[in-house]
């Protein structure tokens, strides 16, 4: 789950990692006179998507006429698609240098990723690509951790400035710390800066491990604040995983490689898939009886293809739950089901036994996702 | 010869007193699996449909001879039971866990790799089957049939439906593995593959994988290399929009990263038949076989 600014600037404040002082407002009306902040100051969009800066949503302004204008300029904003619902309010820094830093996990190499460059505040992509050098690369251990030597091996490495050697190593390994205690998948800062009262943190980009939510109460606070459409909330609350898109199959699948797929062989047959919805393993009668109530929610669907392969999840289980939903009921839209894997003998059966007639059951994955296409056309 | 299981292996189920882990435990010694113990710590001494409970891998280890261990236990306790498993000197683990935070998974790989010899199969996998001799895992045999294909997959469902593609057209199966699909797997396309290739059983292989980081794109460099028998592939997600996690933790596509079209160049220029549709895979082996 990717942070707004503002939320991972509050765990930056957490771990005691120096940011701009600053306040976070949602209306005009919610800025304190006596903010305490000193002009110049930057008002700041807080959206999810990058080139903010260009679009018009930062702007300094240095004195309170300025700033009421900006902010009144700025929420509500359209920034790529995506309304400005909420600002950070920050005085602004004497910029003397400006780096990159982040940590990420790297697959490949199943080690941390501490990536280092004196070429911040500027695209981190531009610079990997065009001058590769500058990137300092450095793999961490996940059992080992961090170890101070070489950070300043990487601090030496990326040249920057050897002055702030000791500021930067304190930062940096903050940084980690948040990275690590707190399940992130990416901690990067760009720019982060060395300004006239030191190094600081100029922005923040925190993307959250949501496995790890069991472990993070403040998660559910952050979640909370994340626009994200109705149907994917009621979703999640009822264990399913669910992703609106933009046509008009509806799809419900078991696993996420099965369900990719089968948004591809829809696609493959002229459709389009409305959703991504995973019901994930070993699913009970319910979870599929909620998944159903998740695509009733949706004005889009047309059609609705169910494609099942059972290992961990029962077909007989996943039938019942079919059954539950649709049976006695005027159907919004026509059902097609393919049923494979563990006791599908017995899920079909059931399913042929109570089987609404806008059901149609299929044998094969190719076939059912035929039927699906034609019947929201 | 099958890969990695046979018909010697002796498996220790964690957490088998838990419903997931009982039901496929049952299943796997119903279809010839010597699943020989259980563990839940607290009930050593007990029994589950007559297979003995032990408080510990260990002492599961010493008493029956387990050499794998198939881990059901929930994400908040999966990384210590998959450390015990490996201490306790097991050679494989083969971990069917969904939801582990990836830092626990990060750390859980590195510190078997630094303390141990032990391999990990997983997490959030559904195991591996070889037909006729074993199953270790949450597949369902149904499908399967003892014969020269092997198959690997990152995806668990998805493996099910190449194997049942290739069943249906009465082709069989060395082994078949899904290495799952979080940001740490365990075992690689790669690692799977070197074995593929040595394994005299084994005369093609089908290769499953997704969006999402660049295992493919290793996998095709490996395969150009070192793989000289044919391979089939499919890859999940060719539609699927940029920036969106599909529900697996790794299938994402980010930036020009991942992406399926790059997935399937890298294969194709290894000599890989990418196919389009999963439902093509037992006609393109067929076509090879």
């Amino acid at each position: 789950m990717n942070l707004f600014e503002y939320q991972g600037k509050e765990l930056y404040k957490k771990f005691s990692i120096p940011t701009p002082k600053s306040t976070f407002i949602k209306s005009q009306s919610e800025f304190p006179s006596n903010h305490g902040l000193s002009f110049p100051l930057v008002v700041k969009a807080q959206v999810q998507v990058g080139g903010r800066g260009k679009a018009g949503g930062i702007k300094v302004a240095s004195n309170d006429i300025e700033l009421d204008q900006f902010i009144d300029d700025i929420l509500g904003m359209d920034i790529k698609g995506h309304i400005v619902e909420s600002l950070l309010i920050e005085e602004a820094s004497e910029i003397i240098n400006e780096y990159y830093i982040s940590f990420t996990l790297d697959r490949s190499e199943k080690k941390y990723l501490m990536m280092l460059s004196s070429k911040g505040g500027m695209d981190i992509e531009e610079v990997a690509e065009n001058s590769p050098n500058d990137l300092i690369k450095h793999y961490i251990s996940p059992a080992v951790g961090l170890i101070e030597s070489d950070v300043v091996t990487a601090i030496t490495n990326a040249k920057l400035d050897s002055e702030y050697k000791d500021q930067l190593l304190d930062i940096i390994s903050k940084l980690y710390n948040l990275f690590v205690d707190n399940d992130c998948d990416l901690v990067e800062v760009n720019p982060l800066a060395i300004t006239s009262n030191g190094v600081s943190a100029l922005d923040s980009k925190v993307s959250l491990d949501m496995n790890a939510e069991y472990r993070h109460e403040e998660f559910q606070e952050f979640e909370k604040d994340i626009p994200i459409p109705d149907s994917e909330k009621f979703a999640k609350s009822k264990g399913l995983n669910f992703i609106k898109l933009d046509g008009s199959v509806g799809i419900i699948g078991n696993g996420a490689g099965l369900v990719m797929s089968t948004l591809d062989v829809v696609v493959e047959h002229g459709g389009k898939a409305a959703n991504f919805l995973d019901i994930g393993g070993g699913a009970k009668a319910e979870t599929v009886t909620a998944a159903l109530e998740v695509l009733e929610t949706e004005d889009d669907v047309k059609s609705v293809l169910i494609n099942i392969f059972g290992g961990i999840t029962r077909c007989d289980l996943v039938a019942k739950g079919i059954v539950e939903a649709t049976s006695d009921k005027e159907l919004k839209w026509p059902i097609t089901v393919r049923l494979d894997g563990t006791n599908s003998k017995e899920g079909l059966e059931i399913l042929e036994k109570n089987k609404n007639k806008n059901i149609t059951i299929s044998g094969s994955m190719d076939e059912a996702a035929r039927i699906a296409v034609k019947g929201g056309q | 010869m099958s890969i990695l299981i046979n018909e010697d292996t002796k498996v220790v189920v964690q957490g088998l007193t838990g419903e997931q882990g009982k039901f496929h435990a049952l299943r796997n010694r119903d279809y010839g699996t010597k699943i020989v113990a259980g563990t839940r710590p607290g009930k050593g001494g007990e029994k589950v449909e007559g297979i003995p409970i032990f408080n510990t891998v260990k002492d599961a280890v010493e008493e029956t001879g387990a050499n794998t261990a198939l881990t059901f236990v929930p994400p908040a306790f999966a990384m210590d039971a998959v450390l015990e498993a490996g201490d306790a000197g097991c050679d494989l683990i083969v971990c069917i866990t969904e939801g582990i935070p990836a830092k626990d998974e990060a750390k859980m790989y590195d510190l078997l790799k630094i303390n141990t010899n032990t391999k990990l199969l997983g997490p959030n996998c559904p195991g591996l089957i070889s037909p006729g001799k074993s199953n270790v895992g949450i597949m369902p045999h149904e499908i399967t049939q003892e014969g020269n294909v092997g198959v690997v997959s990152r995806s668990g469902t998805l493996t099910y439906q190449a194997v049942h593609e290739l069943t249906r057209i009465n082709i069989g199966q060395s082994t078949c593995i899904g290495i799952g699909g979080d940001p740490v797997p365990g075992m690689s396309f790669i690692d799977v593959l070197e074995r593929f290739q040595l394994d005299s059983q084994t005369e093609a292989i089908v290769m499953i994988g997704e969006i999402g980081g660049s295992a493919e794109e290793e996998a095709a460099e490996y395969i150009k290399k070192h793989v000289s028998k044919p391979v089939v592939s499919y890859i999940a997600g060719v539609t699927a929009p940029p920036g969106k996690k599909m529900g697996h933790a790794g299938a994402i596509v980010s930036g020009n990263k991942g992406t399926a079209s790059a997935k399937i160049e890298a294969l194709t220029k290894a000599g890989v038949n990418v196919v389009k549709n999963p439902t093509k895979i037992g006609q393109a082996i067929k076509d090879i076989i």
